[in-house]
């Protein structure tokens, strides 16, 4: 089972990064679709490679939100995995991560069998870096975050867990639920056979409805008062030389200068 | 009254970690704040002079006891109970981020992660976190209590003051373990700690291979400083991972953060922009490095480095 979010494109320019503060919402730039959340893919990424070890895998794609691009949603499909369940609800618009944890827990376990659970190791919408670490409390699993290297193992499985100056291995039993970071490699590219595969295969689609489920059940509890783009008030000072070489020399004179060198 | 119960870390010096000073800063930012630290495993010596309320050491557990912080987890879950205080305060470090998400999902309490600011506004708290990889700020009313917060590095200057706390320790319990940690491989590192070095030079894609890394070298230790990179300069495997600056990758606050072929992408941004001063060398002048700077090259690195480096030696010589 891989967690993976609907976020707007996290690589959309500064300049074009706009608020509408009557709503506290981002509003998406023209043309620049949604994507699958970047740390999410390597979590496809990563059970992809262990059906490339040669592990029997089946591959569960999830996602809770609205208003979803299938397009965009796809990509996970055409990379590999095998079905994709989506939660559509427009009672998901602005839940919190507490929220999103209880209806992925009513999925994975109306759901049943699974091995994994795999996330990202964060989403870049809210950059919280919490919501699987929440799931494995509220199903009571072994929880592995950061992990870079996954292996099956007779009885479970080994990982690379990075800290901040190295890695660290572990061993766990299965089921267990796992972060997946970008150490881990670069998610591959779907291919052609990938994408025609993946254009015949339809989402399973659920509403809260269907998980017995109500916005009641859902409450924020945070409550967002205030979303805003801060100001910088920096203003450069660019150093100027007769050529580049000479602005370099110019530029470590200044700092001198400030005694910043 | 806020009651504070904070969670100390300690350093590789076995002090009080420069974090932990600051979360004793930002607690008592708070209204009447009433705080304990706790430490899992033996306080630092240093401890006892904090100016907080109370200190209370989780004997025979280290930081890193089981390496995922099991035992921890469940030790300050315990804690949180018996003590039902109004916020748990970690640091947004490796041990923070994982102990205060399972803490706060554990006993469902409210969670607020990587916050840079902390108040009281009309009895109820207000935190302040990034969002967005840093392109906006969200304020939030935290609507139920005890919540837990982690803290970004950096977002406030670590507490000075000093006091005597009374001093308690109790006993671990023990607790049914899942994962085990089998092994710990550590990146060797030559010079300055990149979180301590007091300048830092990054590169970036701009560079464009893996070999003018080592003109950056040469300049961080012309400058007694640590070499720093971009996410993308690490991705395409020029240098190593621990070297990443940025929301995922390290906090750094040098007096020189200097940015090499970096484009200033806000993620990238949000692990350096609390530096005293940002100097980018950059051959686009639109590029939005030069909107967060204070001092900058507009040139190919490659023409503008050599002759930086030679000016910093002469300086330094
Ligand atoms: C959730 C999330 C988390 C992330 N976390 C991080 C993080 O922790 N750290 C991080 O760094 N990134 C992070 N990123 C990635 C970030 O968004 C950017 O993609 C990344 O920082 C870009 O790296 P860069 O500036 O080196 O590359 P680019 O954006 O490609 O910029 C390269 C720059 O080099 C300049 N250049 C090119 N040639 C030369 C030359 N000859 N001389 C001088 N200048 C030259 C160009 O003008 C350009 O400005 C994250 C992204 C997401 C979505
Ligand atoms: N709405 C969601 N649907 C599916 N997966 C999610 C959702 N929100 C978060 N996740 C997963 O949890 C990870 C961390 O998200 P977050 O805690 O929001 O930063 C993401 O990388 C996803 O794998």
């Amino acid at each position: 089972m891989v967690l993976a979010k609907q976020v707007p494109d996290p690589e959309t320019p500064p300049s074009q990064f706009k608020i509408d503060e009557s709503t506290n919402s981002v509003v998406p730039p023209n043309g620049v679709p949604p994507v699958v959340n970047g740390f999410d893919l390597n979590a496809v990424e990563a059970a992809l490679l262990l059906r490339d070890a040669g592990a029997d895998v089946e591959i569960t794609v999830l996602s809770v939100g609205t208003d979803f691009v299938m397009d965009s949603m796809k990509k996970t499909l055409a990379m590999g995995a095998d079905r994709l369940v989506l939660v559509d609800d427009d009672g998901l618009d602005k839940i919190d991560s507490a929220a999103t944890v209880k209806v992925l827990a009513t999925v994975i376990e109306k759901d049943g069998a699974f091995d994994l659970v795999l996330g990202g190791r964060q989403a870049s919408d809210w950059d919280q870096a919490h919501v699987p670490l929440g799931l494995a409390e509220v199903l009571g699993l072994p929880l592995v975050s950061l992990v870079q290297k996954l292996e099956l193992t007779d009885n479970g499985i080994t990982v690379q867990r990075v800290i901040t100056d190295g890695y660290q291995e572990i061993t766990a039993p299965i089921p267990a639920v796992l972060t997946v970071t970008n150490e881990l490699g670069e998610p591959r590219y779907p291919n052609l056979r990938g994408i025609m595969q993946a254009s015949r295969k339809k989402p399973e689609v659920f509403s809260l409805a269907d998980l017995g489920l109500s916005s009641g059940d859902l409450a924020p509890k945070l409550k967002l008062t205030k979303l805003y783009v801060p100001e910088s008030n920096q203003q450069v000072e660019l150093i100027e030389g007769e050529n580049e070489a000479d602005s370099g020399k110019k530029l470590a004179l200044r700092l001198r200068e400030e005694k910043l060198i | 009254m806020t009651s504070i119960l904070l969670i100390g870390e300690s350093d590789e010096h076995g002090e009080v970690s420069q974090s932990t000073l600051q979360a004793v800063a930002a607690a008592k930012s708070l209204s009447e704040p009433n705080i304990t630290v706790t430490f899992s495993g033996d306080a630092p010596a240093s401890a006892s002079s904090l100016s907080v309320d109370s200190i209370v050491s989780i004997s025979a557990v280290s930081n890193s006891d089981d390496g995922i912080y099991e035992q921890s987890t469940a030790e300050i879950a315990s804690l949180v109970t018996s003590n039902n205080p109004d916020v748990v305060l970690l640091s947004k470090s490796d041990f923070g981020s994982l102990v205060g998400a399972r803490l706060a999902f554990r006993s469902d309490l409210s969670f607020a992660a990587d916050c840079t600011e902390l108040s009281n506004e009309n009895g109820a708290l207000v935190v302040t976190r990034p969002v967005y990889g840093g392109s906006a700020l969200a304020e939030f009313i935290v609507a139920s209590t005890p919540a837990v917060v982690t803290l970004r590095a950096g977002a406030y200057e670590p507490s000075t003051e000093t006091g005597s706390p009374a001093i308690e320790s109790i006993e671990p319990q023990s607790i049914e373990q899942f994962a085990y940690v089998t092994d710990t491989v550590a990146e060797t590192r030559d010079g300055v700690r990149l979180e301590d070095a007091g300048v830092v030079v990054s590169g970036g894609r701009g560079l464009g291979g893996p070999e003018p890394f080592s003109v950056l070298k040469d300049l961080a230790n012309a400058l007694d400083g640590a070499v720093g990179a971009s996410r993308a300069a690490c991705d395409a495997g020029w240098i190593d991972h621990s070297h990443q600056v940025g929301l995922t990758g390290k906090s750094v606050s040098p007096d020189v953060y200097i940015a090499v072929g970096i484009s200033g992408a806000s993620q990238h941004m949000a692990g350096c922009s609390s530096s005293r001063a940002i100097v980018a060398i950059n051959k686009d002048a639109d590029s939005n490095i030069f909107k967060e700077a204070r001092f900058g090259v507009v040139g190919d690195w490659e023409k503008v480095l050599p002759s930086f480096l030679a000016s910093v030696r002469e300086l330094k010589a």
